[in-house]
């Protein structure tokens, strides 16, 4: 056990290392380390300049009322998914995840049809703060939904009914009995959630009107337009500090939250909506699922085709331009996205699985502060990342250019998913199942193998799921180094866009489309995996 | 139970899978002396057949790696100078030669066939960069929107301002070359001509995808979905070509034009990085690329003119690219002493 235990630390500590702190601190020294010792002066340039503090400010509040929108939108189509069985409801389930993976210059354009100066619904947000938050929500809500809605579909709805039963109406009974067992479920969600738009990019870039930058862009601006490495590193240094405030903070919160919780087999707590509000309830959910998400994206597939001739952009896919280096027919794209999102979905599950099992299992600073570092990759900027591992990671193998360095940095983002949509529910297996089985004679690794895995194994399903799609859609880091011929969806989407012209737009489109059932599936997939294997506990 | 029983087994035998895999990976790629390899930004694109010619005529390889849009790409080249990741670096433009010439990054060659180039694409002496292309970054218009009016006013008055939407030049490379037209054209009331388009309503974006597709007009020409409402908007010379050529149904005459009057010129460098272990196999890249096979190809890949005086026009050029006689340029020095300044300054007064 002892030996297992090193191991189980041993790994994700060392990935961190090699891949997360080593590269973040030679960018930041290459930035700071002025005439052979530290240089503090970009830190007070940075606080003296109005701009820039009003930069962090805004990153800061933008995050926090863009997490608080999420939760709240997601809020309701978790209850209906957790309470109810429907027709489509796994369809449904995973187009919900289809946002997460799409690039924002796509879903920017999908927007600005909807919710630009020429909109169907009527309603102008352009360049406005309104439509920052819509677009952070559109790609979000599936984290809380999955995440929250996981564990609502276990919870025995019984304990409700028994406090309605002694006289609480249905707000008062979510509100002292299922919100606080969900707590723990929101609250994770809500961190990875402000974590990811915290860090935001693109949708702040091309939906914000240039009115609005978060510290992510100014430290894009600052490194590759005016190449000023000493302020991008004071920024990142003060997004970390930022980052680091907030998981402190949130730590402090969780412990002692976590409960044992009986938990029951989903299908015992789901059923068909039966009365009327109940129907009702459904219809509703779908309705407003189908507006906040599902329209974005049907705008985007009615793009794809051409009212003339119905298939011409996916038939154009295969040949127009084949005979060039930038060609990427969508076999290739979709092979290239496929084994890079699997083999960075394996290296997340290895080092976050036993980071999180370490965490989980452990109490006391030493594991909050091994804990609060995990999810540190998250919120650090991709630019920093990006550039780092260019500058650290030549010795002792030349990893810079090498196509395993894209898979490494998706898994390098996915990883704190891991970590954190596990650790509650390892936590919340009862001691005294293990108890049990230790009194009953069963080993260490095989009270591990029979209770532990299991349960872990339905927050290994769903966290597979995110870090898949988190390498899909491209995340991080892979946008600053330097990559070797492997165009994925997202890149051939990126370069069909590059190129003004009916035919290229058409295609691009085709290609977003194509994007979007690969990552249906995948999750629709991955969700039938969970399913079968892992049965009803 | 079984599957849970399996999973210790499927890791070890994936994790063996990875690590051999990575092996084979590094042991694959970095290339011997028989492979150049080529760092260059995203819209690089030439044809296979081109590259395999250059191979069957030297029995080099070309890797090409993807470094982003040409600013990340440089800074790539610069955070790793003391040990590039490639042989060859194409797409510094003038507007960041000046910035990769004091870096020091490149060593100097004179390339073969450098004295049959356009003399005004000549712009580093020391022949630490080849000049490769060029083209010209111009204001393009909706054609039937401005059917009496002289187009050079579009450029020259800035009372046009609300029918403009124009990009950002700190974060995009035509928003920028934009930006010096102005400051070529107006130099001492470059200032003065962008507060006027302030007031009269330019609408500013971060990328030309936005501008373009989100907001131009005469998008819809080019995406057959209703683009914005700006008439007007900072693009590349070669846009009514691409109109026609990518054209869901044939067309004779593309819907828009340009103002040639606010064209400013990028001429694109290719270099050898300094480090290389491959030095022979670079020089060859640098002659091929001023070739005559290699600078044909580039039209209708780039959609950007060859560097090289001698060599062909697709006739889809001949007939549709204007060839823009007295382009805006700035000197790559005086673009590297003040860049920073004047994009602060745009900030400010267009911005803020």
């Amino acid at each position: 056990m002892k030996i297992g235990r090193g191991l189980l630390i041993g790994i994700p500590v060392g990935f961190l290392t090699v891949f997360y702190l080593y590269p973040v601190a030679s960018i930041l020294l290459a930035g700071l380390v002025e005439g052979g010792g530290l240089d503090f002066t970009p830190f007070g340039d940075v606080l003296t300049s109005a701009s820039l503090r009003g930069v962090a400010w805004f990153t800061l509040w933008q995050a926090a009322a863009s997490t608080a929108l999420t939760v709240l939108a997601a809020m309701p189509i978790a209850y209906v998914f957790a309470r109810f069985e429907f027709p489509g409801k796994r369809l449904l389930s995973a187009l919900l995840t289809v946002p997460f993976v799409m690039p924002t210059v796509v879903v920017g354009s999908a927007f600005l049809a909807l919710l630009g100066s020429s909109s169907p619904l009527g309603i102008n947000l352009n360049r406005t703060i309104w439509i920052i938050f819509a677009a952070h929500v559109f790609y979000n809500v599936a984290v809380v939904v999955r995440t929250v809605g996981g564990l609502w579909s276990h919870l025995d709805p019984r304990m409700e009914e028994a406090a309605r039963s002694l006289g609480a109406n249905r707000w008062q009974a979510f509100r002292t009995v299922t919100l606080p067992l969900l707590r723990p479920a929101i609250v994770a969600a809500g961190s990875i959630v402000f974590l990811f738009t915290f860090t935001s990019f693109g949708v702040i870039l091309i939906l914000g009107g240039l009115t609005y930058a978060t510290l992510e862009v100014e430290i894009y601006r600052q490194t590759t337009v005016f190449l000023n490495l000493p302020i991008a590193a004071a920024l990142a240094v003060f997004q970390l500090v930022g980052v680091t405030a907030v998981l402190w903070v949130y730590s402090r919160y969780q412990r002692h939250r976590e409960v044992g919780l009986s938990l029951l087999p989903r299908l015992a707590v789901a059923r068909r909506p039966s009365t009327p509000r109940q129907r009702l309830a459904v219809a509703g959910m779908i309705a407003y699922l189908g507006a906040i998400v599902v329209l974005p994206l049907a705008v985007l597939v009615a793009r794809s085709l051409d009212t003339g001739n119905l298939w011409r952009f996916y038939r154009a896919l295969t040949e127009t331009g084949s005979g060039s280096t930038a060609f990427v027919s969508p076999a290739e794209a979709i092979g290239n996205s496929l084994w890079i999102a699997g083999l960075a979905t394996l290296i997340a599950l290895i080092v976050g699985m036993s980071a999180a099992a370490v965490v989980a299992y452990s109490s006391g600073p030493a594991a909050r502060t091994f804990d609060l570092f995990l999810m540190l990759p998250l919120g650090t900027s991709a630019v920093t990342i990006g550039f780092g591992m260019l500058v650290a990671l030549d010795w002792p193998i030349d990893l810079r250019a090498n196509v395993l360095l894209i898979p490494l940095a998706h898994a390098l983002v996915a990883i704190p998913f891991v970590v954190r949509l596990s650790v509650p529910v390892m936590r919340s297996v009862q001691p005294r199942l293990r108890e049990a089985a230790a009194v009953l004679g069963a080993s260490p690794l095989r009270i591990w193998r029979e209770i532990d895995l299991p349960i872990a194994a339905r927050a290994l399903a769903v966290s597979a799921g995110f870090a898949f799609a988190i390498s899909l859609g491209e995340f991080g880091a892979t946008s600053f180094i330097a990559r070797p011929d492997t165009p994925t969806l997202p890149i051939a989407i990126f370069r069909l866009l590059g190129r003004p012209g009916a035919l290229n737009f058409g295609q691009a489109m085709a290609m977003s489309t194509i994007l979007m059932a690969v990552t249906a599936a995948v999750v629709l997939l991955v969700d039938r995996l969970r399913i079968r294997d892992i049965g009803e506990f | 139970m079984f599957a849970t029983r399996s999973v210790p087994r499927v890791g070890a035998r994936l994790i063996g899978a990875v690590v051999g895999f990575g092996l084979l990976a590094s042991a694959c790629s970095g290339g011997g002396p028989d492979t150049v390899t080529l760092l260059t930004h995203s819209s690089f694109s030439i044809s296979q057949s081109t590259l395999d010619s250059f191979t069957e005529q030297t029995g080099i390889q070309v890797e090409i790696l993807d470094g982003g849009d040409a600013g990340a790409m440089l800074a790539q080249a610069i955070l790793t100078k003391d040990n590039p990741i490639a042989d060859v670096i194409f797409g510094v433009d003038n507007t960041l030669l000046s910035r990769a010439v004091t870096e020091e990054i490149t060593l100097p060659y004179t390339a073969k066939a450098l004295d049959g180039v356009h003399p005004f694409t000549l712009l580093d002496e020391t022949n630490h960069f080849t000049p490769i292309d060029y083209g010209d970054v111009c204001l393009l218009y909706v054609q039937s929107d401005f059917e009496d009016v002289d187009p050079s006013g579009l450029f020259f008055n800035p009372s046009f301002g609300d029918q403009l939407v124009v990009e950002d030049p700190s974060t995009s490379s035509p928003g920028l070359a934009f930006l010096y037209a102005t400051i070529a054209a107006f130099p001492e009331a470059w200032q003065d001509y962008w507060t006027a388009l302030r007031e009269a309503g330019v609408l500013v974006v971060a990328g030309w995808e936005e501008a373009f597709y989100g907001e131009f007009s005469g998008a819809e020409a080019f995406s057959e979905v209703p683009g914005g409402d700006r008439p007007v908007v900072v693009s590349y010379a070669s846009s009514p070509v691409l109109e026609v050529l990518f054209a869901t149904e044939p067309i004779s005459e593309p819907t828009t034009a340009i103002v040639e009057e606010s064209c400013f010129r990028q001429v694109e460098f290719a270099g050898i990085l300094d480090g290389t272990d491959n030095r022979e196999a670079a020089e060859q890249f640098i002659d091929f690329m001023l070739s005559p096979e290699f600078q044909e190809d580039i039209p209708l890949n780039m959609f950007v003119f060859p560097a090289l005086r001698s060599a062909a026009l697709p006739p889809v050029f001949v007939e549709h690219a204007e060839v823009v006689e007295n382009p805006l340029g700035l000197d790559p020095e005086v673009i590297a002493a003040n860049r920073d300044q004047w994009i602060e300054e745009w900030t400010e007064i267009v911005l803020r």
